[in-house]
């Protein structure tokens, strides 16, 4: 399909949550951008692609992915974490710098771009560390990162512990505007902790983290956006008490985006009784009146992003017990299915409200192009049988890691085929 | 319960997971094994032929040896591997250890690992019967079994019994099984410490939490005290020894200012002066040592109804020598 400048994507039901429509039509690719929406198009010698019955939209933008290369490819490397994103219906994502070496310069956010060009699959944004090899030191070179192609900066994983290097980091990201993605937490109070900090912790005989890290955390980054006028993204929101922070914060103008995973919006800290490691992630699986608050954030507004936290890990690590384990759940590849499944089929959110926190919300997080079906945009795009039933078999993924909570799943809805600049880069039945 | 059907599962990784009727099960299984431990030739052939591993990746005494014993008084094949030492300190991951274990088809394995659930994660993954002998702060169901054994022993009946853990909750495994078994059998379960020692959510699991333990020594009927581990101090849970003493100690004073005679349990090693005085520990409130001749009939009991004896059997085992 390389080569051909013109698509037609033909009689579909086009959402563009961007703009807020949703109507009955084609899209026009020309030359690996959208040229027209609507009923009729004339495609002239394009390539016709049928999508009766499916959804046209915005290709889905992941704000926080783990692709692991450099340093551990064993887990995931560039070009199968990019598959695995257009598996997904994902036709950006933007990486972390927590790799070993650790991306804090130009020749490592180099690597990555390049990488991601060959990688054939979604395109990837690479995110540099907040400080020279996430030690919470010393700033790295924003400038320098940024000319070489990273979209934000970030420690990844671990706050920026220091009140003075957040606010430099906050201060000194506008000259460049980019966004600081943000990991918040007391990391005194949340460091020994390996789940969620209650009764279930209480009667496995775990180490618990405190939801109240993540409360203090996110208040003082929010307190400190205010402060300086930087753009703040909080990553991954886990607690309501969090979610009410950022809602208030955006009342007052704060310059904040925040993301929520689908794994904190339906699971809780009960599927960890039986220690399942493939349950293990940071920040843990909270409790079900936090669900409720994410999901009303999310339906809201106040969390724009989805983000997957997609972190693979090779089956030897997650196969020990329950403190040795890392934390880290996969996601590229079920993250619509399983949000469509559970909360637009269940009625927590509309279809185009998660298309909107799939694709527009964070491509406006990271300032980038995609998002929208405006033409002159870039044409990355998805096509999803919303009633297709499938079940999640962590075998069949793209991605090196199996280490899913949702293996067995069974959903409703399935991404079939992504267009990455009007190229064709995944389609269902054509791959594995 | 049929007699045709085992009295127990293929493991013993707790308490919690198990029934009211299980319990009791193993704690009357456990009275012909006290016996033996009373004879001159302390001795049964019902574990005969049988392959057991101590397999205990954190350092312990007492539990090792009682369950050595108890073995031993079964007639089983025991060996004994310790972290130091073994391909445990080189590195060897937990499942490798499972498969070499399955490979060489041990019967049964008697774990202790710092890490919770390990007991479970071994169990489902090998054959082998598993009997959790501590997994980090989640359950020590052995030392739960020989608690409440104790305290049946005594009050003849659990039913009503108001039994007051005190100490160190949050990183007490003994605590949690006691707390699962007593709650079932339908004893009233307290637990009093310094709040920084209490887990989160604690009273969601049936259990009264008492701030100071004067009040739990006006409402219990029997005292489980518990270890204070001396890290615990350097870690900031508690100010001081000399504090936790004054505040929070078993002490003579105490238990005689109490309405009714207290019974002082303790799963030891004990540190004296700091959770408990030696004239509690000594003294006739106390029944420490019990604890420690019923342990081992206990792991008899759970060695021998794992291994498939049916319970009924048990006096017989007791009353068969062998050849």
């Amino acid at each position: 399909m390389a080569g051909v400048s013109s698509v037609l994507i033909r009689a579909g039901r086009v959402i563009d949550p961007a703009a807020g429509t949703d109507l009955e039509g084609d899209v026009l690719v020309e030359g690996g951008r959208i040229s027209a929406v609507g009923a009729g198009l004339d495609g002239d010698g394009a390539e016709v692609v049928d999508a009766a019955g499916l959804v046209v939209a915005p290709g889905f933008v992941d704000p926080h992915v783990h692709l692991c290369e450099p340093g551990w490819e064993h887990r995931e490397t560039i070009r199968t974490g990019a598959r695995a994103a257009a598996a997904g219906g994902y036709t950006a994502v933007c990486c972390m710098p927590d790799t070993d070496p650790v991306v804090d310069d130009p020749a490592s956010v180099g690597f990555i771009v390049a990488e991601g060009r060959r990688a054939g699959g979604a395109r990837v944004f690479p995110a540099a560390a907040v400080s020279a090899g996430r030690k919470g030191e010393q700033l790295t070179e924003f400038g320098e990162v940024v000319d070489a192609g990273a979209v934000a900066v970030t420690d990844a994983g671990r706050s920026v512990a220091s009140s003075v290097l957040m606010r430099l980091a906050l201060q000194y990201a506008r000259s460049f505007d980019i966004p600081v993605l943000a990991h918040c937490e007391d990391a005194d109070l949340a460091r020994s902790g390996v789940m969620h900090e209650g009764v279930v912790s209480t009667r496995l005989g775990l180490r618990g983290k405190p939801a109240v890290a993540e409360r203090i955390g996110v208040a003082r980054d929010l307190a400190l956006a205010e402060a300086t006028g930087g753009r703040l993204h909080i990553q991954r929101v886990s607690t309501g008490a969090a979610a009410s922070l950022i809602r208030r914060a955006r009342r007052r103008g704060v310059r904040v985006t925040a993301e929520v995973t689908p794994h904190h919006l339906v699971l809780t800290h009960d599927v960890l009784a039986d220690y399942g490691t493939d349950y293990k992630v940071d920040p843990p699986l909270r409790t079900p009146s936090d669900i409720e608050a994410l999901r009303e954030a999310l339906a809201d507004g106040t969390i724009d992003c989805v983000a997957t936290d997609h972190a693979p890990r090779h089956y030897d690590e997650k196969e020990q017990a329950f403190d040795d384990a890392p934390f880290g759940a996969v996601g590229l590849e079920t993250a619509f299915a399983v949000l469509h499944t559970r909360l637009v089929r269940e009625g927590a959110l509309t279809l185009a409200a998660l298309l909107e926190r799939l694709a527009t919300g964070p491509a406006r997080a990271l300032g980038l192009e995609g998002g929208t079906l405006e033409p002159g945009r870039p044409a990355d795009l998805v096509l999803i049988d919303p009633e297709m039933e499938w079940t999640i078999e962590s075998a069949g993924f793209l991605s090196k890691g199996r280490n899913t909570p949702f293996d067995g799943e069974r959903v409703m809805g399935r991404v079939v085929r992504t267009l990455v600049g009007g190229r064709t880069v995944w389609r269902l039945g054509e791959d594995a | 319960m049929s007699l045709a059907t085992p009295a127990l599962g293929k493991d013993l990784t707790g308490l919690e997971p198990l029934s009211a009727d299980q319990i009791r099960v193993i704690l009357d299984t456990a009275e012909p094994f006290k016996e033996i431990t009373e004879r001159r030739v302390k001795k049964v052939p019902v574990l005969r032929g049988k392959t057991i591993v101590n397999l205990f990746f954190e350092a312990s005494t007492r539990t090792r040896i009682s369950f050595e014993f108890a073995e031993k008084r079964l007639s089983a094949d025991t060996v004994n591997i310790g972290a130091a030492g073994s391909s445990v300190s080189k590195g060897e991951t937990l499942v490798d250890t499972a498969r070499n274990l399955e490979a060489m088809s041990i019967d049964m394995v008697v774990i202790r690992h710092w890490s919770a659930g390990a007991a479970a994660f071994l169990a489902a993954r090998i054959p082998s019967n598993v009997i959790n002998a501590g997994d980090g702060a989640h359950e020590h169901p052995t030392q739960g079994l020989l608690d409440i054994l104790t305290l049946r022993d005594h009050f003849g009946t659990l039913e009503g019994l108001r039994v007051c853990i005190v100490g160190d909750v949050l990183h007490s495994r003994v605590a949690r099984s006691n707390i699962y078994g007593l709650v079932k059998l339908g004893a009233e379960v307290g637990v009093c410490g310094p709040r920084t020692l209490l887990p989160a959510s604690i009273e969601e699991l049936g259990v009264t939490v008492f701030g100071r333990v004067e009040e739990a020594v006006e409402w219990a009927d029997a005292i489980n005290v518990l270890r204070l581990q001396l890290e615990r101090m350097q870690d900031g849970f508690v100010p001081s020894l000399r504090e936790y003493n004054r505040v929070f100690g078993i002490t003579r004073e105490r238990l005689e200012s109490a309405p009714r005679r207290l019974l002082i349990l303790h799963p030891g090693p004990m540190n004296r002066g700091v959770e408990i005085d030696s004239d509690v520990a000594d003294g006739p409130h106390s029944v420490i040592l019990q604890q420690v001749t019923n342990g081992v009939a206990v792991r008899m009991a759970v060695l021998y109804l794992l291994a498939g004896g049916a319970p009924h059997l048990a006096e017989a085992a007791r009353d068969w020598t062998g050849s």
